[in-house]
């Protein structure tokens, strides 16, 4: 079960597609530990939902002016469709930009923490470099074999790179913002990456470059470019080590990616086939919340 | 004697003509497309008001981030030496000069003859520059020109922690979802670019007298922010936004022999 919301393409470039999926195959019993994690972002709310340490079902929506409103409703989105209630999960952990607003949760944790072991859980144990690029900051984490954070690197505050960024950019070059990857790849041979990573200045050099003559997606992979060379830039800083993973909302922008691969020299471990599987690198976040809300409950029960 | 002073801003282009240490006209053109046009069109302008032709000009110095497209000046100094000369010009106290500009703010340490001793640039961030402003009146529907007056009138200081163009746009919009009022939003546009600034300059060490130049330094809400944050007065001098083509006319001067 995949449901979606309709999206106004040809007036809100910027504006993604809100997901929910519950696991076709899987069914829970009263006796289970089902956990939950939520993520709540500064643009997007995720929350996942795990039966006994495996994913059940998520939802992703986009994060409103209150957080706690946020948190409440992607919640209420990954339970809909599994017939559980809030009463029936363990525990919930929450995290994210927005974490101390999750107002059923037993326990806020960082979301660096979290994406460390949702991106174990995701791509197995050889996982030793996460960069989840979010919608308002990017981080580049080194994990051990258990998920664990080894040390970390954030670039904080500023849009460049970001999801945020992606959308400014969306919005200016009319390019739905689910295409935008593609869309950068378009090109012949690759440009000079714009020069300013500031997304406000960066906004003014493309319409420079456009009025030049240069073709919309010429742009795009100028401004891409410039932003993997930003995210590769702080991957070098905390030091690379394979295997490397994107998660977040920016690991399904196949331009970033495949760009950052390029200047890295190194190939990413492939994105999972998320509509069949379930596990989507943009709810990483939550997945580990739920994890670590496992382990925080058997814990507590002296196990 | 007779020089002239070009500052070749990312939005305007500001000319000063000096005459033994006076200015006697000033001149000022946005850049647009074609900066060295703006460039002549602004000289011709400063002369005109100094009755000044361009052959009694003895040398011509070019400063600002398109300083090489100043086609007719025989020398260019830095933006930091420029401002150096002259915010020490203008105020024989000042050891520290500001400048903010559209784009670009710098802190610039000097001695008592105005000459750079360290520096300190926020450049390919609009959040420390004027732009941050521009953006900002924007979201609110305002003019620029009206934010600064505005936020004076704000009783408290209601945070917004952005330290991003694009994501202060955001949290303006958030406090006017709040009802939170007009002054209130724009004096947090100010205190969050004058923290920004500040942090800037304190990297470089406080020494006072501190002189602000540059076109935001008009700008009365910014100036108020910035005033709290590094707790001491600024000076400010006439025309702010004239001060980095004065200080390259002063280095001209320095230059005829």
């Amino acid at each position: 079960m995949l449901k979606e919301t309709p999206v106004k393409e040809d007036v809100e470039y910027w504006r993604w597609k809100e997901y929910h999926r519950v696991m076709p195959d899987k069914t829970w019993k009263n006796k289970d530990l089902i956990t939950a994690g939520v993520d709540v972002g500064s643009v997007g709310s995720k929350a996942a939902i795990m039966i006994d340490g495996e994913i059940y079902s998520w939802g992703i929506m986009r994060t409103g002016a209150n957080s706690p409103e946020s948190a409440t409703k992607a919640l209420n989105w990954a339970l809909e469709g599994t017939g559980l209630n809030v009463g029936d999960l363990k525990y919930i952990v929450g995290t994210g930009y927005g974490r101390v607003n999750v107002p059923m949760a037993n326990k806020a944790i960082t979301e660096i923490a979290c994406h460390a072991k949702g991106a174990n859980y995701i791509w197995g144990p050889s996982v030793r470099t996460v960069l989840d690029v979010g919608g308002q900051d990017i981080k580049a984490i080194r994990i051990d074999d258990t998920g664990r954070v080894v040390s970390f690197l954030m670039n904080d505050k500023c849009a460049a790179g970001t999801g945020r960024g992606m959308e400014v950019f969306a919005d200016l070059l009319k390019i739905p913002i689910e295409q935008i990857g593609e869309q950068s790849l378009k090109v012949e041979t690759e440009p000079e990456p714009v020069s300013c990573t500031c997304v406000a200045f960066a906004k003014t050099e493309a319409m420079g470059l456009l009025r030049k003559g240069w073709s919309k997606e010429k742009v795009l992979a100028a401004y891409t470019r410039a932003m993997a060379v930003r995210m590769a830039n702080l991957i070098n800083r905390v030091g690379l080590e394979k295997e490397l993973v994107v998660t977040g909302g920016q690991s399904k922008n196949v331009g970033i990616v495949t760009r950052i691969e390029n200047v890295l020299g190194v190939k990413t471990l492939p994105s999972p086939k998320w509509r069949e599987n379930g596990l989507d690198p943009m709810v990483a976040g939550a997945i580990g919340a739920a994890l670590l809300g496992r382990a925080l409950y058997l814990k507590s029960q002296g196990g | 004697m007779i020089t002239v002073g070009i500052d070749m801003g990312t939005q305007t282009v500001k000319v000063v003509v000096v005459k033994d240490g006076h200015v006697v006209g000033r001149g000022k053109v946005f850049s647009g497309f074609e900066p060295s046009k703006s460039a002549e069109t602004a000289c011709t302008e400063a002369l005109k008001i100094a009755k000044l032709s361009s052959a009694e000009v003895e040398h011509i110095t070019a400063t600002g981030s398109g300083m090489e497209m100043a086609l007719t000046s025989d020398s260019t100094v830095s933006m930091m030496g420029a401002d150096a000369k002259a915010g020490v010009s203008f105020f024989p106290s000042a050891r520290t000069i500001i400048d903010v500009g559209a784009e670009e703010a710098r802190a610039v340490k000097c001695d008592d003859r105005g000459i750079m001793v360290d520096f300190v640039v926020n450049e390919r961030c609009a959040a420390g520059a004027g732009a941050f402003i521009e953006a900002m009146a924007r979201a609110l529907e305002m003019k620029m020109e009206e934010m600064g007056p505005l936020a004076l009138k704000a009783e408290r200081a209601s945070p917004i922690n952005a330290s991003c163009v694009i994501f202060g746009e955001s949290d303006v919009v958030t406090l006017i979802h709040r009802q939170e009022s007009k002054p209130e939003i724009a004096r947090a546009v100010f205190d969050a670019m004058a923290d920004r600034v500040s942090s800037m300059i304190f990297r470089l060490g406080l020494t006072p007298d501190v002189v602000l130049i540059g076109g935001v330094a008009k700008d009365v809400g910014f100036v108020a922010s910035l005033k709290r944050k590094l707790g001491l007065e600024i000076l400010i001098p006439e025309h702010p936004e004239f001060a980095g083509a004065y200080g390259a006319a002063l280095v001209a001067a320095g230059r005829v022999k």
